[in-house]
């Protein structure tokens, strides 16, 4: 019987070296989004301490256990990336699968924070957005989520069906970044 | 332009959609009389001034939001989530 | 020529540039302007209207004479002033407005028609006939009258936008700017300190007066220097502030790359930045201000100022005998200075009576300037005295009329300046922009040791506003002269005294503007088009003003102002749209099947953001009619695939979620079983339809909707609107799936074929019976397999994780082909669906109701939903209505056209008479012939009738007659069957 070949949003495209910046694709694994239902905040928390050891993040924030990321996503909604939910888990919040929703990039380098001023309408100076800090905002034209991994690195996801755009955009920002030396 | 999203915080224009007056909030029972369907649905004073406004933060959490902004000088006075300040919750 | 020793500029880099072919050379540090001046090139242009000879006026940006293309061919630049220009080695610059050359240019014969084109010549001449405007008079107008030209070909440039944050941000590096910064800097804010020119310091780097004990230039760049070492300042220097906007954004130019010799490809040639700051100080300084008298506008008359700048900045002495007309001591410094340079002051005439000399010059009191004259440029002035007229042989002449506040960007937000009569100038008003402080020259404040103690003190109210405490600063010693100056604007007497000098408005156009009755600010603008070129009257609007108020026998105060709007000085539209071109327009969005369609060479078309397969040519086929009709008959025979993941996929969850789907669709869910699908109306609260589209319940409270394409954001914000706004009570969860499932039409008879054997689970119509759904496993992938059709037919749409769908793609496609099948596009999934009258946002367009559509039925009367109540309203349910309807062609002409409309047969087809259109129209192989769907007044009760078509745009007439807009199998039994 065939098998169904599983093929990334950027198909393992190598990675983009352009001044002091590095655009890769990165796979985060499984992504599941996580709305708690009404007054279910709580359980969801201690829930995900227990079977994760991982924080429900607030607004704006991220949470880090191990390969395990729980990046917020907007109103009353996180992602918990790097592992999966137990069914158990959705009585306390709806669940999405969203492992294949988005492309996922790591913008790496001391300039990407000067690459992503081209792009993105917030102060993303690591003074104003510290590492694990997160933002859902927009890159170019397209709603985003903006992670800070470490001082000099970023994730980012766009919708997988901009994967192309995400990385058209960035290119062209990066280049007139190392172009001022 | 900047409004600041309760969640968000300060953000650019471009981030928001507008919809409109925040009459949109009070939506009328549906035996209302057509009068009460019609001022809901079509008429707005549009005095100068302060407004309350819809818009949702698109680009940003999601949030549809409650905006008092100033029509004339565009002030932006209050931004609250629509969630906590329309019928049902108050 | 150039003076020994003095200037900014780098002696030991110099430069050669070009100009109208000509080779000069200049230093380092020069701009274009100071380096013609040093080459004793006084002619640089011409002007707008009646092409007289101009010079340079200026130094700075304000500049309305010396406007120059920079370069040539695609990557020209057109009005690029010479005063802003920096030299580069291999510059080459263009002069514009003249031909066949700057120095002789034929329509320079319409100075000698000047008296017949003053103000309102063209209003009052090119009235009629009315025919002749368009082809004759406007096009030779613009081509006599005009800028520089852009070069025809695509901008290869790069521009850039980007964004910039800040607490504090200062605008203008002068003695107010920098210490404003460095107050701000010291006290921890972050700041921002944006400056037009190349270097910092503003009008220090023009004066030799001492600051703390050094001289002014040296002051300004070791205070830059500071400024540059501290992590929280973040220096702009080539950054004009061009607008202000709400909430403390302002809108920056930085000019990244017009210095460079050969930059990269990849360097921005300009950027437009936007920065948030929460508070600003407006350090822009002031404006020089001519005067207006006859023939002041030959090359070799400039701004006093500029004669200072030229000499103290760029070493550069614009003439070798130079004059000075003034109402001020500010002018007098300008011949202090040459005189220390060793350059003849032939003399200085001041309007005052009580005017004092500040050295040993030859001071001419109470005196005026009555005319100049000089061939290419100035030779002699004639001046007038209380004991008459005498000439006066000069090469330069300095005007200073006051100076203006640069107080344009307070008036961004509906500020209006307010009229000052001690300094004879409009001063900006107290909180004009919320957030903004002004300082030093800019509001008012003209010595330098009042500026350096200004900027201190607004940084200290910047700063308070920023709860940031100031650290006690002593701004340093300097020069604190009075500012004396007496109101004068113009030389009375005959002849043209030129006011704007690039739109060419005289005192006399002022005049007549007023005698006509144009007494209001913006009238007399208008008519005279004073302040309307790319310097929007910087260095002329005031005396305009002044001169309209004398001839309207009004205070100044009472005249007003015109409104200044951003930008302040002009911007490429390519930095305002930067980024926007080719790829950067719009995000692509791009299905998992994207790369196999092309490779089956599908052209694509663009559905909203999304690209699709339009067809996918076979072998021998020439035109996509034969493709789609071939595609259809696939779907209709055998089995098609189509990828249909577009679509919006809606994630709806929560105890709540039936409630949500009852409210928003039209017709009822919470009745819909688990495993099975139902089609939905969507309307808006006006009782229109909004979208359609299917929803299938895959648990007790979990759901699937289906949006159309072109809706799926809408549909989300709405639903997202009415669980958040309306019913915040509810408890139901809404996400976005779209994304993570390729989903594909498998559509045709052969269909359960195709399927069994590649899902796990057995598929025909017992175990998956029309309108179910539920998970399968595809070669060990779980996926969702829904028994839906668009088609008509017998179909599925398969969805997978996304990863997997361009494998699923390749495999459907193979097996479809095996089965004597194939994928097919949108030309044939369009067809698909008009032969079954379904609709689309073809036939929604926002103005049609559930009832328009013959589907007010699915209004349920037992539920409440958005849009009930208004579409029940009376007009909304008049059966006098267009309604949907089929068409199809039974005369000789066989084609119908969307868009066209209906008319009785008989009737004239005028649009009173417009019965109805069409929405959509195909070639339908099935039944071997057009047609098509539309709204026809009482069409559902007119089925069989005869009718007109017309379409006007095409030309195309055909009868048509009404017909069910189902066309095939109205039964629907090849769908369940």
């Amino acid at each position: 019987m065939a098998e169904l070949i599983a093929l990334s949003p950027l198909g393992n495209a190598d990675p983009l070296a352009i001044g002091r910046c590095t655009l890769s694709e990165v796979d985060p694994g499984p992504m599941t989004s996580i709305a708690p239902f009404r007054g279910k905040d709580g359980d969801v928390s201690k829930a995900l301490r227990k079977s994760h050891k991982i924080d429900w993040p607030g607004p704006n924030e991220t949470t880090l256990s191990g390969k395990t990321r729980c990046i917020w996503f907007g109103r009353e909604m996180a992602l918990l990336t790097g592992a999966s939910l137990d069914d158990d888990f959705a009585k306390h919040a709806a669940l999405t699968d969203q492992s294949d929703a988005w492309v996922c990039v790591a913008l790496e380098g001391s300039d990407a924070e000067a690459v992503l001023a081209r792009l993105v309408p917030v102060d993303l100076r690591i003074a104003h957005f510290k590492v694990d800090q997160t933002a859902r905002t927009m890159l170019g034209h397209m709603n985003a989520s903006i992670t800070r991994t470490a001082e000099y690195a970023f994730l980012i996801m766009v919708f997988r069906s901009m994967a192309s755009t995400l990385v058209h955009d960035l290119q062209i920002a990066m280049e007139s970044v190392a172009a001022r030396g | 332009m900047r409004l600041i999203c309760p969640i968000c915080g300060a953000r650019d224009r471009r981030e928001f959609y507008y919809q409109g007056a925040a009459v949109a909030l009070e939506r009328p029972v549906p035996e209302a009389d057509a009068e009460v369907w019609d001022n809901y649905l079509h008429l707005r004073k549009n005095l100068p001034g302060d407004l309350e406004e819809l818009w949702s933060h698109d680009a940003g959490c999601g949030a549809w939001l409650r905006v008092t902004r100033n029509t004339v000088t565009h002030e932006i006075k209050a931004v609250v989530l629509a969630a906590e300040s329309g019928r049902g919750t108050s | 020529m150039r003076v020994e020793g003095k200037g900014l500029i780098d002696r030991d880099r110099p430069l050669s540039f070009q100009f109208d072919g000509h080779s000069y050379r200049g230093f380092e540090g020069d701009t274009l302007a100071s380096a013609l001046l040093a080459n004793d090139q006084r002619l640089v242009a011409r002007s707008f209207k009646y092409h007289r000879p101009r010079g340079i006026l200026t130094a700075g940006s304000e500049e309305p004479n010396a406007l120059v293309t920079i370069g040539s061919g695609a990557n020209q630049d057109p009005n690029v002033r010479a005063t802003v220009q920096e030299i580069y080695e291999g510059l080459e610059a263009h002069s514009q407005n003249a031909w066949p050359s700057l120095s002789w240019d034929i329509l320079s014969v319409n100075d000698l028609a000047a008296p017949f084109l003053s103000a309102g010549f063209y209003y009052k001449t090119f009235m009629w006939p009315r025919a002749f405007w368009e082809k004759l008079y406007e096009p030779f107008i613009r081509r006599a009258a005009g800028l520089g030209a852009l070069s025809g070909q695509a901008n290869p440039a790069r521009y850039e936008k980007a964004f910039a944050f800040c607490d504090l941000l200062v605008i203008g590096a002068g003695p107010t700017g920098l210490m404003a910064a460095l107050t701000a800097a010291k006290a921890g804010a972050d700041v921002i300190l944006a400056d037009e020119d190349a270097v910092l310091g503003g009008q220090l780097n023009s004066d030799l007066r001492e600051i703390g004990g050094k001289p002014a230039q040296i002051w300004a760049a070791e205070t830059a220097a500071e400024l540059a070492r501290m992590n929280n300042v973040r220096l702009m220097p080539r950054t004009t502030i061009t607008g202000v906007y709400d909430d403390g954004v302002y809108g920056g130019l930085e000019r990244v790359s017009h210095h460079l010799t050969k930059p990269s490809n990849a360097l921005p040639k300009e950027t437009f930045w936007r920065i948030a700051s929460r508070q600003a100080i407006l350090a822009s300084g002031a404006l020089e201000r001519p005067i207006a008298f006859r023939n002041n506008d030959r090359p070799g008359i400039m701004t006093a100022g500029a004669i200072r700048t030229y000499l103290n900045r760029f070493g550069v002495s614009p003439g070798k005998s130079v004059t000075l007309f003034a109402n001020n001591d500010e002018a007098h410094l300008t011949a202090v200075d040459l005189i220390a340079a060793g350059v003849h002051v032939a003399a200085v005439v001041d309007v005052r009576p009580s005017a004092e000399a500040l050295g040993a010059y030859r001071l001419i009191p109470n005196a005026q300037i009555v005319d100049t004259s000089g061939r290419s440029g100035l030779e002699a002035i004639t001046i007038r005295t209380a004991s008459g007229e005498q000439r006066i042989f000069t090469d330069c002449l300095g005007m200073s009329g006051g100076w203006n506040p640069t107080l344009h960007l307070t008036c961004h937000m509906n500020g209006r300046p307010v009229w000052n009569d001690e300094v004879v100038a409009f001063l900006p008003s107290d909180g004009a922009v919320p957030g903004l402080h002004t300082g030093g020259a800019c509001a008012g404040v003209f010595s330098t040791a009042a500026c350096l103690k200004h900027g201190v003190e607004v940084a200290g109210s910047a700063l308070e506003a920023l709860d940031l405490k100031a650290k006690d600063t002593v701004s340093p010693q300097a020069e604190d002269d009075p500012y004396r100056i007496m109101s004068y604007w113009a030389v009375p007497g005959k002849g043209r005294a030129w006011l704007d000098f690039q739109n060419d408005v005289t005192v006399k156009d002022v005049r007549q503007a007023a005698a006509e009755n144009f007494r209001s600010v913006e009238h007399m603008k208008r008519y005279t088009t004073q302040g309307m070129a790319t310097d929007q009257g910087k260095s002329s609007n005031v005396a305009a003003l002044a001169l309209l108020a004398d001839a309207t026998g009004r205070a100044i105060p009472d005249t007003g102002t015109t409104t200044f709007r951003p930008p302040f000085s002009p911007v490429a539209l390519a930095a305002l749209g930067a980024g926007a071109e080719d790829k950067g327009f719009a995000p692509e969005r791009k299905t998992t099947s994207h790369a196999a369609s092309l490779s089956k060479g599908a052209p694509m078309i663009e559905a909203g953001l999304w690209y699709r397969p339009s067809y996918f040519p076979a072998s021998g086929e020439t035109n996509w009619r034969q493709s789609c009709d071939r595609e259809v008959g696939l779907v209709r025979k055998t089995v098609g695939i189509c990828d249909v993941s577009t679509l919006g996929k809606i994630d709806i969850q929560g105890p709540d979620a039936a409630r949500l789907l009852d409210l928003v669709y039209a017709n009822t869910f919470s009745s819909l079983k688990p495993g099975k699908v139902r089609y939905g109306l969507i309307l808006r609260e006006d009782g229109h339809v909004m979208d359609d589209g299917t929803t299938a319940r895959l648990g007790a409270e979990h759901f699937v909707m289906t949006t159309t394409t072109a809706a799926a954001g809408q549909v989300m914000r709405h639903l997202e609107f009415v669980s958040q706004a309306i019913h915040p009570e509810w408890d139901v969860r809404i996400m976005s799936v779209t994304e993570q499932w390729a989903q594909f039409a498998v559509a045709g008879p052969k269909s359960p074929e195709l399927l069994n054997g590649l899902v796990d689970n057995p598929i025909n119509n017992e175990t998956w019976p029309f309108m179910c759904c539920g998970p399968v496993m595809v070669h060990g992938v779980s996926g969702r397999l829904f028994r839906i059709s668009f088609s008509g037919e017998h179909a599925y749409e398969l969805a997978v994780p996304a990863r997997f769908g361009d494998s699923l793609f390749r495999v459907l496609v193979a097996r479809a082909e095996a089965l004597g099948g194939g994928a097919y596009g949108m030309e044939a999934l369009n067809v698909l669906r008009i032969e079954k009258g379904f609709i689309t946002h073809s036939e929604i367009d926002g103005r049609v109701t559930a009832f328009d559509v013959g589907m007010d039925r699915m209004i349920s009367d037992r539920k409440d939903c958005i849009g009930k109540r208004m579409a029940a309203r009376e007009g909304l349910k008049d059966p006098d209505r267009p309604r949907l309807v089929g068409l199809k062609p039974v005369g000789i002409v066989k084609q119908l056209t969307a868009g066209a409309h209906i008319f009785c047969a008989g009737k004239e087809a005028t649009r009173e008479n417009s019965e109805g259109y069409i929405t959509s129209v195909c070639f339908s192989p099935s039944l071997g012939h057009f047609i098509g769907l539309g709204f026809v007044k009482r069409g559902p009760e007119r089925l069989g009738e005869q009718m007109q078509m017309v379409d006007h745009v095409r030309s195309i007439r055909a009868e048509v007659a009404l017909c069910d807009p189902v066309f095939l199998d109205p039964e629907g039994g090849r769908a369940r069957g």
